[in-house]
């Protein structure tokens, strides 16, 4: 208030009466058309990657002007292989598939954790640190207590919601008290958590007996995930479905999930409404630790079984741009996650097929994310979408907001 | 310069801001455009100058058709413009603001410092306008910044100078010093279009007056027209300019504050060991130019700024320490200054809104489920109970008009029992419809027993609908009187001269808006 | 003038009464202060007797060594340091000097910590030194970048991703070249293309600028990979052998005692870096598009209504700041490790995004962070060379949890530009 110049609030605005939508479809449909178109260029960005990388194509553009079509088929070939070897290795029978689940086990669970605190107004670029912590605690219960079946899974996977719940409660407690900014605190903490992986696994708690790599025991096979039969894929999946339908009940159809939009839409007008917008930021940064944390957990009891310093790979990161494409529902998470962990199911299959580096999935990520993150981009690219409305600075807010 | 617009039309989606609007400007004129708030004054201003872009229409210059795309266009063309809100860089001094767009340099750019500090010196000299150009702007009374703001308009050689509002900010004594510049401007040859809502200083000032309603010109006036005529024009109907309201009833009382005193984030004292009383029944306005500490000493009522020293107590309770949760619970309704900062979360819908502050209690919240149905129900029967027109309960509120988010507001607050109503600026950005609508129900409200405090810088408001006025001046109140005291001791106290001083004074000395 | 309004001209008094949030603040920052000059005081009470010894020519045992009783100058340090926070804490200094009380509390601790370290052995202060310096030549610059960027109001997160891209790009470019100037522009260059991506999407396409910068971070770390796998490991000698930048010994300068070689003795791009704080500083608080810059990141609206045109300017800061980027990119294959590696800026970008808040958006205190956080990381590896009982691991975190806790109370009031982030949207 004090550094504002300006005196009188706005006037009332000349009634910001929409335009009408251009087209009958509900914003789902477009919000999901704009996704699709994404996808598609993304793919073809992914396409020139894969066309320029390739080595027939090389050795065919060496004798370009003697063959011309010789590039063009090798290039094409190139890209058909490649995308051949990801689709299939991603949707190609019930181990890719189950593969693809797996893989996006976590991502769900770490999306979650982003759109949970998006909607609450702040960003969790935090997720990573959560997981590896909540990772942490569910591997030394997982290794080192000794307890019968279920109770075992039960409390190795709770001290991992605990692990990742206090690591994102402090981001929650230092905005609320401090102000701090939970973009700044949330990437240093990812720091911390890692250097504090390595550390532990360098002492004797936690490393492996008999080994002088980063390794720990393995996980008591009574605390692991119960596994689909001989696939990879365990019991942590049906886990994320249902954090997902408790994220929306939460959102959508309880008191504190009311809260915690409103404070995400007009942190202000809450507070003169008498909630308290600090405790509204703690419950929601604890809420999304611990669903970091439970991705931590399907990681260290349910994929990987022994803790390593690479248990987070880059879930935490792979878990923002995943709740950006699913525009921080919990729904849109959901499939947002299982596009993604197809995507690095297939491009694992792609890289050991057509020696497509991994990276390259990366990429398309990132470009999926770019896209749809600039609706406007996409709509100047396909003309032919319908427009959709309210699309923009929706979210605009910088460190002061 | 001879200035002409020619049916300029914007519109904004389906809204018709601005529909064929012919406006002619002769050389060294004071020319009002009176509107009410939303009329579409400042989209046609904002258009002139280059912010906004017209759909249709065009605008002449001295006979010569011109396009402004952006503001630099407009001030190569000499126009100057000083904005409602001031647009000025908080961080920067005074001198810096000045230079900004129109640097002088040295070789490679670098910033010649001493020639935009004379060029400050200079023109706060020959208007006695007193400003230090080192000053950083954030730590000037907004009164200075407005010269500023001026000055700025004044160094790009404008021969039409724009005031959008400009009044809103001053005190009655600074009003005439502004009318004094505008004058001594005019003599200079200057046009000024002077922008505003407040009948009495377009009278005071204008040469011609063009009166603007929903967009479109609905005629001239002179200045010599009567208040009631401009009223009527303005709104397009008659227009009560008083509440109906018996004379109030107190009865026991409600709030009490006593030696109140609110630190604001620079370390400043907002509020200064205030001494207040309200009673049930009766509505108290708490007067002042914007920026004397009202709106800390509402924050402070509500717990939601932090007091330094003081007591508050609510029918006997102490309430000092306890949170903003627990002062509404305790029968307090709060209707924030800006309404869309603090009064509605914007993309929650009508519905929602409604039960912002209530939504834990039951029959909303059954612990920790939502009752959606109940939520449902509520603004059904608001909506109806408060003639709020939306298209639905589940429209965002930020698609409503600014009167009718307003009374969500004001709906939400009035449907659960209260014993005290804090309102600050209650009708700030709202159409003279919903205006008597929302004094109605307040005054309703007061006959029900509740004690009422408004806040205001809209001394008309103050006369029409409070019974007690309590005069706020640098954090201080320096007066509690009658609220059919004359404007010109209002005036006079709300520039800090004490009850006695403004009664003399003000007899001695009218000023021209006391005097009309 | 009547004699009501000369008296609105004059400012408010501050108040005599502390703001009730201001006492919060004292109180929390003076804790932690107190804190901190409390373990230092500790590890003076456990520091060892006899001597610390700092050796102050890199490489020279004999010479030029610093012998001080090692408990006694903690003590001395610790004592002092417990006064810096006590002052602070109970208000005996004007608000203006706590500034200073923080920095003598930091000296403080430092110095009582490297005698405890120290003790009984010779602790290479040279080396200490010089590797900060190293540490700190990307982050300046890459903080730089962000103060370029933030001040025009664009956030810029993707310093990390403008990083691996001028890394790469200069390592292949050194490689196929042979020169160093080649290198160096063109990882300015690849900066710039990154920050003309930042750019395109936070100004023209509205695209939320932390989103952003996370997603873009995601793209440079996926591009770089994906072609160091397809190029750089099949054909590593021909693209991944770049030539490290030699020192370059500056004539009388690098003569200067203790400081001349380490300031004066050290590859183009350290002396880049020097000119670029100079520089950014002075453009940014003296020129007319520093004037600008900073209009735009305060109040876009105000600039534009004087006639500025918001986006070019900002354009014009986010793809500046991207040369610098770059440049700070390259010091990792170029200046440094030679050869590219998958994702080796290991998170510095971040900590530039880091110093940049530290340094409260401003060039010099950017620096000052930066150098702060090299020293840290410098310290690490020195205090694993003379075996001190500390992991590593937890010292490496040190600049991660300074940041915490600087943003957590120690920035005090200042804050980000007010537009930061914000873009400008005209109808």
């Amino acid at each position: 208030m004090s550094t504002d110049t300006t005196v009188e609030p706005a006037p009332a605005a000349p009634a910001p009466q929409r335009e009408p939508q251009r087209s009958g479809l509900p914003s789902w449909a477009i919000q999901g058309l704009v996704s699709l178109s994404a996808i598609v260029l993304a793919l073809l960005v992914g396409a020139i990657l894969i066309i320029v990388g390739d080595d027939q194509v090389k050795t065919a553009v060496g004798y370009f002007g003697a063959a011309p079509m010789d590039t063009v088929s090798a290039a094409v070939s190139a890209v058909g292989e490649a995308y051949k070897a990801l689709a299939v290795g991603a949707l190609g029978g019930v181990t890719p598939i189950t593969e693809s689940l797996t893989q996006a086990t976590p991502l769900i669970c770490g999306g979650l954790a982003v759109s949970l605190a998006f909607r609450t107004g702040l960003f969790n670029i935090g997720a990573q640190g959560q997981l590896i912590v909540g990772a942490i605690l569910a591997a030394y219960v997982g290794f080192a207590w000794d307890l019968p079946p279920v109770l075992h899974l039960v409390l190795a996977v709770i001290a991992g919601l605990i692990g990742g719940a206090l690591w994102g409660g402090v981001v929650g407690v230092l905005k609320a008290r401090t102000g701090a900014h939970e973009v700044i605190v949330t990437i240093m903490l990812n720091y911390v958590a890692i250097y504090l992986l390595q550390w532990l696994l360098t002492t004797s708690a936690f490393r492996r007996p008999g080994r002088t790599d980063p390794i720990s025991p393995v996980v008591n096979s009574n605390a692991q995930y119960p596994q689909f039969g001989d696939t990879r894929l365990h019991l942590g999946f049906l886990v994320a479905l249902l954090a997902a339908v408790f994220v929306w009940w939460l959102l959508n159809r309880s008191t504190i999930g009311f809260e915690l939009r409103a404070v995400g839409a007009n942190a202000d007008a809450s507070r003169t409404a008498g909630m308290s917008v600090g405790r509204a930021y703690i419950i929601a940064m604890v809420v999304a630790g611990a669903l970091a944390g439970l991705a931590g957990t399907q990681q260290v009891l349910g994929t990987d079984l022994p803790l390593t310093d690479g248990v987070a790979a880059s879930v935490g990161f792979d878990a923002i741009t995943v709740a950006l494409l699913g525009r921080g529902t919990p729904l849109g998470t959901v499939l947002a996650g299982l596009l993604f962990g197809a995507l690095n199911a297939g491009g694992l299959q792609m890289q050991l097929i057509t020696q497509t580096p991994l990276t390259l999935t990366t990429v398309l990520q990132a470009v999926i994310v770019l896209f749809v993150a600039a609706p406007a981009l996409v709509r100047s690219i396909f003309p032919f979408l319908p427009k959709e409305r309210g699309v923009g600075a929706v979210l605009a807010k910088g460190w002061n907001g | 310069m001879h200035l002409e617009l020619s049916g300029l039309t914007k519109s904004f989606g389906s809204l018709v801001a601005n529909d064929h609007i012919d406006l002619v400007i002769e050389p060294g004129e004071i020319h009002c455009l009176l509107g009410e708030n939303g009329a579409g004054k400042s989209t046609l201003m904002n258009m002139l100058y280059g912010l906004l872009q017209p759909d249709s229409g065009e605008i002449v210059i001295d006979g010569e058709k011109v396009q402004i795309t952006s503001p630099s266009d407009a001030i190569k063309h000499g126009i100057g413009m000083v904005h409602q809100h001031f647009m000025l860089v908080p961080v920067f001094t005074v001198a810096e603001n000045i230079m900004l767009g129109r640097e002088n340099t040295r070789a490679g750019g670098v910033l010649d410092r001493k020639k935009a500090h004379a060029l400050v010196t200079e023109l706060s000299d020959r208007y006695g306008f007193e400003v230090d150009p080192e000053a950083l702007v954030e730590n000037i009374p907004v009164g200075v910044q407005q010269r500023v703001e001026i000055i700025k308009a004044l160094t790009n050689d404008a021969s039409v100078l724009i005031l959008d509002e400009p009044t809103a900010v001053l005190t009655p004594a600074e009003i005439d010093e502004l009318i004094g510049v505008m004058r001594q401007l005019k003599e200079n040859g200057t046009s000024i279009v002077f922008i505003t809502h407040k009948l009495k200083e377009v009278k005071a000032i204008a040469d011609k007056i063009t009166v603007i309603r929903r967009g479109k010109v609905v005629g001239d006036a002179e200045p010599s027209a009567s208040e009631e005529e401009l009223a009527e024009l303005m709104v397009g109907r008659a227009v009560d300019l008083v509440v109906d309201k018996e004379p109030a009833q107190p009865k026991d009382v409600v709030l009490r504050v006593e030696g109140l005193t609110v630190i604001d984030e620079r370390g400043f004292t907002a509020v200064d060991s205030v001494d207040l009383e309200v009673r049930a029944g009766e509505i108290l306005a708490v007067a002042g130019v914007q920026g004397n500490g009202q709106t800390e000493l509402a924050e402070a009522l509500l717990g939601l700024t932090p007091i330094a020293a003081g007591k508050i107590s609510l029918d006997g309770d102490d309430l000092t320490g306890r949170s903003t949760r627990q002062r509404l619970d305790a029968g307090i309704g709060y209707v924030p200054e800006d309404r869309a900062h603090d009064g509605f979360v914007g993309p929650f819908t009508v519905a929602e809104n409604l039960v912002l502050d209530l939504f834990r209690q039951a029959p909303f919240g059954n612990g920790l489920a939502l009752r959606t149905d109940e939520i449902e129900k509520n603004a059904q029967a608001r909506v109806e109970e408060f003639d709020i027109r939306t298209q639905g309960i589940d429209q965002p509120v930020s698609s409503l008009s600014g009167g009718n988010q307003q009374k969500v507001v004001l709906a939400r607050e009035l449907s659960r029992p209260l014993k005290l109503l804090v309102a600050s600026q209650p009708t700030r950005g709202v159409d003279v419809g919903s205006i008597e609508f929302l004094h109605a129900r307040i005054v309703e409200e007061r006959d029900n027993g509740t004690a009422v405090l408004i806040v205001s810088t809209e001394l008309d408001e103050i006369a029409a609908l409070t019974d007690r006025v309590a005069v706020m001046y640098r954090g201080k109140v320096v007066g509690v009187v009658p609220a059919d005291t004359p404007r010109d001791e209002l005036g006079l106290m709300m520039a800090g001269a004490s009850k006695s001083e403004a009664h003399e004074v003000a007899i001695e000395n009218p000023t021209t808006l006391g005097t009309i | 003038m009547s004699e009501t309004t000369a008296d609105t001209v004059r400012p408010p008094a501050p108040a005599a009464i502390e703001a009730p949030a201001d006492r919060t603040r004292r109180l929390r920052v003076g804790g932690v202060m107190l804190v901190f000059a409390l373990i230092g005081f500790g590890l003076a009470i456990f520091t060892n007797g006899g001597k610390a010894t700092f050796q102050l020519v890199s490489g020279d045992l004999q010479n030029n060594l610093l012998g001080v009783p090692a408990q006694f100058t903690a003590l001395v340090l610790g004592i002092l340091g417990v006064i810096a926070a006590g002052a602070y804490l109970l208000r005996r200094v004007p608000q203006s000097y706590s500034g200073y009380l923080a920095a003598l509390l930091g000296i403080c601790f430092i110095g009582s910590f490297l005698c405890w370290a120290a003790a009984g052995k010779t602790f290479p202060l040279a080396n200490q030194f010089q590797g900060t310096l190293n540490f700190a030549t990307p982050l300046i610059l890459g903080a730089l970048a962000g103060v370029l960027c933030e001040r025009a109001g664009v956030i810029n997160i993707a310093i990390e991703g403008q990083f691996l891209v001028g890394a790469f790009t200069a390592a292949v470019v050194s490689s196929t070249t042979n020169s160093a100037a080649a290198a160096l522009i063109a990882a300015a260059v690849s900066g710039v293309v990154m920050a003309w991506l930042l750019a395109v999407f936070s100004i023209k396409y509205l695209v939320n600028q932390v989103v952003l910068g996370v997603v873009l971070v995601v793209f440079a770390s996926g591009i770089t990979g994906y072609l160091f796998d397809q190029f750089l490991q099949e054909d590593a000698d021909k693209l991944n052998t770049p030539n490290v930048l030699s020192a370059v010994k500056i004539p009388g300068l690098a003569d200067i005692p203790f400081i001349g070689p380490i300031l004066f003795n050290q590859t183009v791009l350290v002396y880049l870096t020097y000119l670029a704080v100079a520089v950014v500083t002075f453009v940014l608080f003296q020129t007319r598009w520093g004037l600008r810059v900073r209009a735009v990141g305060e109040h876009p609206k105000a600039a534009d209504t004087v006639g500025i045109k918001v986006k070019r300017v900002r354009y014009s800061a986010v793809l500046w700041a991207g040369v610098l980027a770059g440049l700070g990119g390259a010091f990792f294959t170029v200046g440094y490790a030679g050869s590219f590696s998958k994702e080796m800026t290991a998170g510095n970008g971040f900590i530039a995004l880091a110093a940049l808040i530290m340094g409260r958006w401003h060039p010099i205190g950017a620096m000052v962070a930066a150098l702060f956080f090299g020293f840290a990381t410098q310290l690490q590896s020195q205090l694993q060379i003379i075996q001190t009982p500390i992991p590593g691991e937890l010292l490496l975190m040190a600049p991660y949890l300074a940041t915490i806790i600087a943003v957590a109370g120690l920035v005090g009031r200042v804050r980000a530009p007010k537009a930061d982030g914000e873009p400008y949207v005209t109808e």
